[in-house]
């Protein structure tokens, strides 16, 4: 297998965006890619994406994609792993390009949800249809019901919770795509309406539109396109049942877990060594339980991260200094590309006012559904 | 929903029909082919009792369109004696009463009804025990 | 000679009140108190109706007669208030409990007697040695128009009762049905609520028919009020089953079992069939029991019926009428009873 790096990135900003359709968002980002890395072709794309058959009515997204970049004819493929669409994306780019089947690879997500189709019902189609949907669940009833287990289990409060937005909304206050670019309290997170019990509106991610890609070769050609590439060590996927009710523990999300230690395995690395994380916080409890999964924290002690500043810019291990999906929005196929752009400026000290001190090591984690399916990567800057 | 999918989820749905696992003992609800624990593939039929415990629940504030009248409710996960597990709304209680530990009875209700004249689709529910 | 080898009941948890819907349109409480002798009645949540009531009252049936489901050779639903216009009832009942697939299903119909029209029909069927055990069930979610009288006493809830003809908790002693061609209380296709005739509704409908009936099987069985310990008959409002008792010389002591609808409100046709089962619950061997049903339209049921020393014994195998009458329920306002009973318009 060849060692694949990142060469180049872009992306739209994150939010409501009212005058760009679902094609148009994907070129903007697209373009903006081969232009950040000076590519004037392409081998293969890949586009993440969960519904757009349900959002917009529109499938078929490998060959429309590839057409409007004015790139027809060149292979390419629709991804969808519910809201781990991107990740999977990113993955199969760099599978395509380490195999040595192709040279370079555009890894790109995308997601149109504000035109008007009720994103309820097409976000539960990630959740069990038949043992789930059927009975009336929506897809913060489900977080609410793993946050609520790590509760009883743990002892996590929902201070504990709040923490985790009003940490990710300071980051994303500094991040020019995130969506809501400004900071919010304690207090506003504890007395916003519930939505489902323990989970408030300020604990939950919004609806957002946007795109994200990134562009892959191997790492012995990157000079062609940058000076300092980010090198992708190592790539884990794993999956767990859909239905809530079929897992062992609720509170325990296994395929986040065995999704990393794969990632780890095959990068040679342990927890302690990542310098910055993007982490998968669809609801605060989630970033909660996939800090212990991914050995940022043990079992049962992530409530209490970002509290004590742990996570925070300048803390032991900053996670989501993006803004997350909460501050930066959660255009659900885009959401896994963009953590990899985080890490990628990260890495290569572009990241500004977010800028976490000497990384080296950045880690991406981007999950599906209720904890289904989860695919975390593992870069280097070079 | 359309009714050949309707029809064919009757017997776990109205009758609670599962499967025991022939290698591992464990109850799968409903009744699949592979046995998602041993990968099993031969079973004896079993019919869950009308009754569990709740493992983790929520009060769903904001449902999705078909479930606009009977917000707010109560859902959980829970766990019959014979060991199954299945996710289900928790009703006829103060929905802030449904906690992990509480025992529920499982009754036959109406779970929804289908838009523009659609059929009605029925299911088990589950009531606090007294 | 075929009986009744089980029978079981369920009334749904929520209430109101009679205060609260005398509040909502501007009455006086305590007159329709005193008046229809309703204190609260039934309430159906979102999720129950004439199917699932029918369902748990089944089940219980079930439990008492220790029979199993496949057993039932026929499976007949009675209500006024099929969720269905057209698709039966009886199908997703008999399929919920685990019948058939050889089974006869048919769901009937008669205003509030549909209940004890589906029992005299099981009852012919077991007689004739065509079906071993035949189940019947009146169940109802009955609707009443906002700012009618009705409205304090249409309620939801029913019984069932299934037929054999060996190991019986009580006899069928006889039958009398009595009808006429009477529109005290109709429903047009498409229309929401039931109109009716006001008090036409009584004497020339609602006593015609019952003391006709009853008054018919006493003089068939040649038995007379004081032959019984129990009397029940169909209950549209309090005053009512009370009055007709009293007119053919039964005595408060032999109603007030089955008088169930104080705190139940009329279940159309889980009425009389739910008092039964209350009767059912307390009577000891060798008691006779005078069921008499109404529907509008206009007929009535009359059966005579005798408990068995097996009653006693299979009374606890489910929960009795007065346990879910004085059981754990909740009481509703208006605004949610009106939401229940789906009298608040949304679109499709």
């Amino acid at each position: 297998m060849r060692q694949v790096a990142i060469v180049g990135a872009g992306m739209t900003r994150f939010g409501e965006l009212w005058g760009s359709s679902l094609r148009e968002m994907f070129v903007e980002a697209a373009s903006g890619t081969l232009d950040d890395a000076g590519a004037d072709h392409l081998d293969s794309i890949y586009v993440g994406c969960m519904s757009g058959g349900q959002f917009v009515g529109q499938e078929h997204l490998g060959p429309l994609m590839a057409d409007y970049l004015g790139m027809a004819g060149v292979p390419a493929t629709h991804v969808e792993s519910a809201c781990a669409s991107g990740g999977v994306a990113l993955r199969m780019a760099f599978m395509e390009v380490a195999s040595g089947m192709c040279d370079l690879a555009l890894a790109a997500g995308v997601e149109k949800m504000t035109d008007g189709a009720d994103v309820t019902n097409v976000l539960a189609t990630a959740a069990d249809q038949e043992l789930e949907v059927y009975y009336g669940v929506t897809f913060p009833g489900l977080y609410a019901m793993i946050a609520r287990a790590h509760m009883e289990e743990h002892g996590t409060s929902e201070e504990d919770l709040a923490w985790v937005s009003v940490k990710n909304h300071r980051h994303g206050a500094l991040n020019e795509k995130a969506q809501f670019r400004r900071e919010i309290t304690l207090e506003q997170v504890m007395s916003s309406s519930m939505v489902s019990e323990p989970l408030r509106l300020l604990h939950c991610s919004p609806v957002s539109d946007g795109a994200a890609a990134a562009l892959l070769c191997p790492l012995d050609q990157a000079k062609k396109y940058t000076d300092r590439p980010v090198e992708i060590l190592g790539s884990g996927l794993a999956t767990d049942s859909l239905a809530l009710a079929q897992r062992a523990n609720p509170a325990d999300l296994g395929a986040v877990r065995k999704s990393a230690d794969r990632a780890y395995h095959m990068a040679g690395l342990e927890p302690g060594d990542i310098d910055v994380a993007e982490v998968h916080d669809c609801f605060s409890i989630s970033e909660i339980c996939c800090l212990e999964a991914l050995g940022f924290a043990e079992q049962g002690k992530g409530g209490s991260a970002a509290r004590d500043g742990r996570t925070a810019i300048g803390g032991d291990i900053p996670v989501n200094t993006s803004g997350g999906l909460k501050s930066k929005g959660h255009p659900v196929g885009a959401t896994g590309i963009a953590q990899a752009i985080e890490i990628f400026r990260q890495l290569r000290g572009e990241a500004g006012e977010r800028q976490v001190d000497a990384a080296r090591i950045g880690l991406t984690q981007n999950m599906g559904g209720s904890g289904a399916s989860s695919v975390v990567h593992i870069f280097k800057g070079v | 929903m359309p009714s050949p999918r309707y029809t064919r989820e009757i017997p776990s749905r109205y009758r609670l029909e599962a499967a025991r696992c022939n290698g591992c003992e464990g109850v799968v609800f409903p009744p699949r082919r592979i046995c998602p624990d041993c990968r099993g593939t031969e079973f004896d039929p079993v019919n869950l009792s009308r009754k569990g415990r709740v493992v983790t629940s929520t009060v769903i504030h904001v449902p999705p369109a078909d479930f606009l009248m009977e917000a707010p409710y109560a859902m959980a996960v829970i766990e019959t004696p014979e060991g199954a597990r299945l996710m289900t709304q928790v009703v006829d209680c103060d929905p802030s009463s449904v906690v992990p530990g509480t025992e529920v009875s499982l009754e036959f209700r109406l779970i929804r009804r289908e838009d523009h004249g659609g059929i009605l689709c029925y299911g088990h529910k589950a009531v606090p025990a007294t | 000679m075929a009986g009744i080898v089980g029978y079981g009941a369920y009334i749904p948890r929520k209430r109101i009140k009679t205060e609260e819907i005398a509040r909502q349109w501007g009455k006086d409480p305590e007159a329709i108190r005193r008046g229809l002798l309703l204190e609260e009645k039934s309430v159906p949540g979102f999720d129950e109706d004439t199917i699932t009531i029918s369902v748990a009252a089944s089940r219980a049936a079930l439990d008492r007669a220790g029979t199993s489901a496949s057993d039932l050779g026929a499976v007949y639903i009675g209500s006024e208030s099929h969720p269905y216009a057209v698709k039966p009832s009886g199908t997703v009942v008999a399929e919920a409990l685990g019948a058939g697939p050889d089974v006869h299903i048919a769901d009937f119909e008669f205003a509030c007697k549909a209940g004890t029209e589906a029992m005299f029909v099981a009852l012919g069927l077991v007689e004739s040695g065509r079906v071993e055990y035949a189940l019947a069930v009146g169940a109802d979610t009955s609707q009443g128009a906002p700012n009618d009288a009705l409205e304090f006493s249409a309620s939801a809830g029913g019984a069932a009762f299934i037929f054999g003809d060996r190991d019986l908790l009580v006899d069928v002693v006889d039958t009398y049905n009595y009808t006429s061609d009477t529109a005290d209380f109709w429903r047009r296709e498409g229309e929401f609520y039931p109109r009716h005739g006001g008090r036409f509704t009584g004497e020339p409908a609602y006593f015609k028919h019952v003391l006709g009936a009853s008054r018919g099987i006493l003089e068939k069985t040649g038995l007379t009020a004081s032959d019984f310990r129990y009397a029940v008959f169909h209950m549209p409002n309090g005053k009512f089953p009370l009055s007709a008792g009293k007119q053919l010389g039964f005595t408060e002591e032999q109603l007030k079992t089955g008088w169930v609808v104080p705190t139940m409100g009329n279940t159309y046709s889980g009425s009389s069939p739910t008092g039964l089962a209350a009767i059912f619950d307390e009577a000891e061997a060798g008691d006779l029991i005078l069921l008499t049903s109404f529907g509008s339209g206009a007929g009535s049921d009359s059966f005579v019926l005798k408990a068995t020393e097996r009653l006693p014994e299979a009374r606890d195998l489910a929960p009795t009428v007065r346990s879910m009458l004085d059981g754990p329920h909740e009481y509703v306002s208006y605004g949610e009873y009106a939401m229940f009973r789906e009298k608040i318009i949304v679109n499709d």
